[in-house]
């Protein structure tokens, strides 16, 4: 029996009707036009799951609505030639969709298994690829992109910019304003993961009417801080006592160990100390003799100013002595990193 | 000239070992040599060993007495380690080699020189040993060098003859540098005295030019420190100096080390990328690579910092007028501004943050921070030239 194609797809083009599917992911934005189909091949890349999860649940609306059957392979329990099981032509007949997640874990039988598939496409069957990132299955990434793949970038989501555009993106989508101060709140209360922020959003979103502010995100998320090592070094560093024991125990109570943190506070007390006995000089020239970053000597200047150099030193043998203690020498490590905090900032005062 | 020509300063352990040697009533099977680094407690156990194969006692000329001291010896094993430590496999495979008779010589000697490092996984390798030196085999005997008596297990100590050596006088170092390797009598003086009596560190300061360099630039260190940024300057200078050196002097090795291990996992060296179990074994060596030479950094600094605490020890000699003899007597001048400058308070304080430092380093402090905090503890009013 010979099976008939009910049509031949080709390369999508930009004009391709098919190509209507027009998805971009950058700095947070998902701005998806539905379709009725998929398009044979697609590859999602990059490391933040949430948007690579979003990316894959709007390529697969349009398979729903094409009434395409959708098989999902995992690259962790994947068995050699199951691509090509699924690729080879029905009995039956039907569009299929294969989608392959997790690729940048994919073994080699996987590896070899896709990329004979995007040599040789199956008629009726699209391919849609998910990368997490990283070196392996990057031939995957390059063969798909050589022959035309639609590709959706899904780029980490790390600085407070980024975030801020993609609250921002959250709520102008949902049809809801929030104010730049309810941004910065709810940034603050639950920015490190960004699935946790995307729930939040969503959640705000449900169970709140009109304008959303900082009052209304203190409500449902007040008293909650991301707090990092560099977050209580800058609070100690400026002389902020109470603020810097506060984020000190949130970031204990969320898990950051008290180790990284007396580091980051001995590397900071480290630049001012550089910054502030390297005399005048153009920032960009003082950061290359002292092997520092631009912005590390301006934020070390600025900070330097209310700091003399013996209270520097206090502060730098008081950092030194709570490594001792958070490694063993002592016998709490969260208390002498406070007691460095309090001689650290008691230090500031000296003139 | 005889075998004991080397070991310097140690008259009381050459009589005791000598008697061993000519009276059959006073040798015994297992020998526990301790005394502080670079007082010669592997020379004394080689000595031991080659008046034991010569048939004169220790001619230190005939072929018995040479092969045994340069370890050579059919009969003399030499066990050291350059890792953490000797595994207890070694060990197992050690004592079945030592139930065995002579072949040539008159006894079986087994020395291990790192007995303080039988320490893989407990105490397990230190205990394979204890039935071989419990039924001791006849004509074979154990010589095991180790820092202090704390260092071997209890066991081991109460089975095995404990000689003692000592901190041998600086000017018998100065005549054995000036005997066997030819340093001239100032030069020779100079190193005994800034090794503090370590005989390996004083060879390698007559001999090499860097060697002092570096020192003296320690030694420099103390008088310099004025301001907060000097302090962190001079603490960098000092990390960075032990990176260099143990990046240099490591570098040749472990290239020579990697491309060994894959001939003997019949590996292609000139390959991109390797299969995955030579990977495993080839970054499981890079770990232990690493690890070797944090140690060796580790090491490097501890020795900057004894040689730092010297010159602060000379101070307070000095201002206290008690007529010790100096460790640097070459940087005389230091000495006294340091003494002019520090009350002999002040000068014990410097000395115990520098111990202090050492100790932070130990406890796995970042050397940078350690040192850093140290040298903010020295700084003095204004620089002191010199």
């Amino acid at each position: 029996m010979r099976v008939t194609r009910r049509f031949c797809r080709h390369r999508p083009m930009p004009s391709d009707v098919h190509g209507c599917l027009l998805l971009s992911v950058a700095r947070g934005k998902v701005d998806v036009m539905s379709t009725a189909s998929v398009p044979p091949l697609v590859l999602i890349s990059g490391p933040e799951d949430v948007l690579a999860e979003r990316a894959l649940a709007t390529v697969l609306s349009g398979a729903k609505v094409a009434d395409v059957e959708v098989i999902t392979l995992e690259a962790a329990t994947y068995e050699a030639g199951s691509i090509s099981v699924h690729a080879s032509p029905s009995l039956f007949g039907g569009d299929r969709c294969l989608v392959v997640r997790d690729v940048h874990e994919a073994s080699d039988d996987l590896q070899l298994d896709v990329l004979a598939l995007v040599a040789s496409p199956a008629p009726d069957v699209s391919l849609v690829v998910v990368h997490g990132g990283g070196p392996r299955g990057r031939k995957i990434i390059d063969a798909m992109k050589k022959a035309g793949a639609r590709v959706i970038d899904c780029p980490a989501v790390k600085s407070d910019r980024d975030k801020t555009d993609f609250v921002q993106h959250e709520f102008a989508a949902a049809h809801r304003r929030i104010t730049g101060e309810g941004v910065r709140a709810l940034i603050e209360a639950v920015g490190k993961d960004l699935r946790e922020l995307a729930s939040a959003c969503a959640a705000l979103v449900a169970d709140t009417e009109g304008t959303i502010d900082d009052a209304v995100v203190d409500t449902y998320h007040g008293g909650k801080v991301e707090a990092t090592g560099f977050r209580v070094a800058d609070a100690t560093i400026a002389g902020q006592t109470g603020e810097a024991l506060r984020l000190l125990r949130h970031a204990i109570a969320s898990g950051v160990d008290p180790v990284p943190i007396v580091a980051v506070l001995a590397s900071q007390l480290r630049q001012l100390i550089k910054v502030g006995s390297a005399g005048r000089g153009g920032s960009a020239q003082l950061a290359k003799t002292l092997g520092m970053a631009p912005w590390q000597v301006d934020k070390a200047r600025r900070s330097v100013g209310h700091w003399s150099g013996d209270g520097l030193g206090v502060a730098l043998q008081a950092v030194a002595a709570a490594d001792f203690e958070v490694k063993g020498g002592g016998r709490d490590p969260v208390y002498a990193v406070e007691r460095a905090i309090l001689t650290v900032t008691r230090a500031r005062g000296i003139r | 000239m005889t075998v004991w020509n080397d070991l310097v300063g140690q008259e009381p352990t050459i009589a005791t070992l000598s008697r061993a040697v000519a009276d059959e009533t006073a040798m015994t099977h297992a020998w526990l040599f301790t005394g502080p680094p670079g007082s010669g407690r592997s020379t004394a156990a080689r000595a031991f060993a080659a008046a034991l194969q010569c048939p004169d006692g220790g001619c230190g000329t005939c072929i018995e007495c040479r092969t045994a001291l340069d370890g050579s010896h059919a009969d003399v094993k030499v066990v050291s380690t350059q890792g953490l430590s000797i595994k207890v496999a070694e060990m197992r495979e050690l004592v079945q080699e030592a139930a065995l008779r002579p072949s040539v010589g008159r006894w079986r000697v087994i020395i291990i020189e790192d007995a303080d490092r039988l320490t893989a996984y407990s105490d397990a390798p230190a205990n394979a040993l204890l039935k071989a030196l419990e039924e001791p085999t006849p004509r074979t005997v154990w010589m095991l060098c180790a820092p202090s008596l704390e260092d071997v297990i209890i066991t081991i100590r109460s089975r095995s003859r404990h000689v003692r050596l000592r901190t041998p006088a600086i000017a018998a170092v100065a005549e054995l540098l000036q005997r066997r390797d030819g340093a001239d009598p100032a030069m020779a003086l100079y190193a005994a005295r800034a090794a503090q009596s370590h005989v390996g560190l004083a060879r390698r300061l007559a001999r090499d030019e860097g060697a002092r360099i570096r020192r003296h630039d320690v030694i420099s260190m103390a008088t310099k420190i004025v301001g907060v940024g000097d302090a962190i300057g001079a603490a960098a200078d000092l990390a960075q100096i032990a990176d260099e050196e143990s990046s240099a002097s490591g570098a040749e090795r472990d290239a020579a080390e990697r491309a060994r291990l894959l001939e003997l996992l019949g590996a292609d060296p000139t390959a991109r990328t390797q299969p995955p179990h030579i990977r495993s074994q080839v970054s499981a060596l890079e770990k232990e690579q690493k690890t070797r030479a944090t140690r060796f950094a580790r090491d490097m600094i501890d020795r900057s910092l004894v040689d730092l605490t010297s010159i602060y020890r000379d101070a307070l000699v000095t201002s206290l007028g008690s007529g010790v003899a100096l460790v640097n007597p070459d940087a005389i001048d230091k000495v006294r501004a340091l003494a002019g400058v520090f009350s002999p308070e002040g000068l014990l304080a410097a000395m115990d943050a520098i111990n202090e430092a050492r100790d932070r380093i130990n406890a796995n402090v970042p050397p940078l921070l350690a040192l850093e905090a140290m040298a903010l503890q020295l700084r003095v009013p204004r620089d002191l030239g010199a």
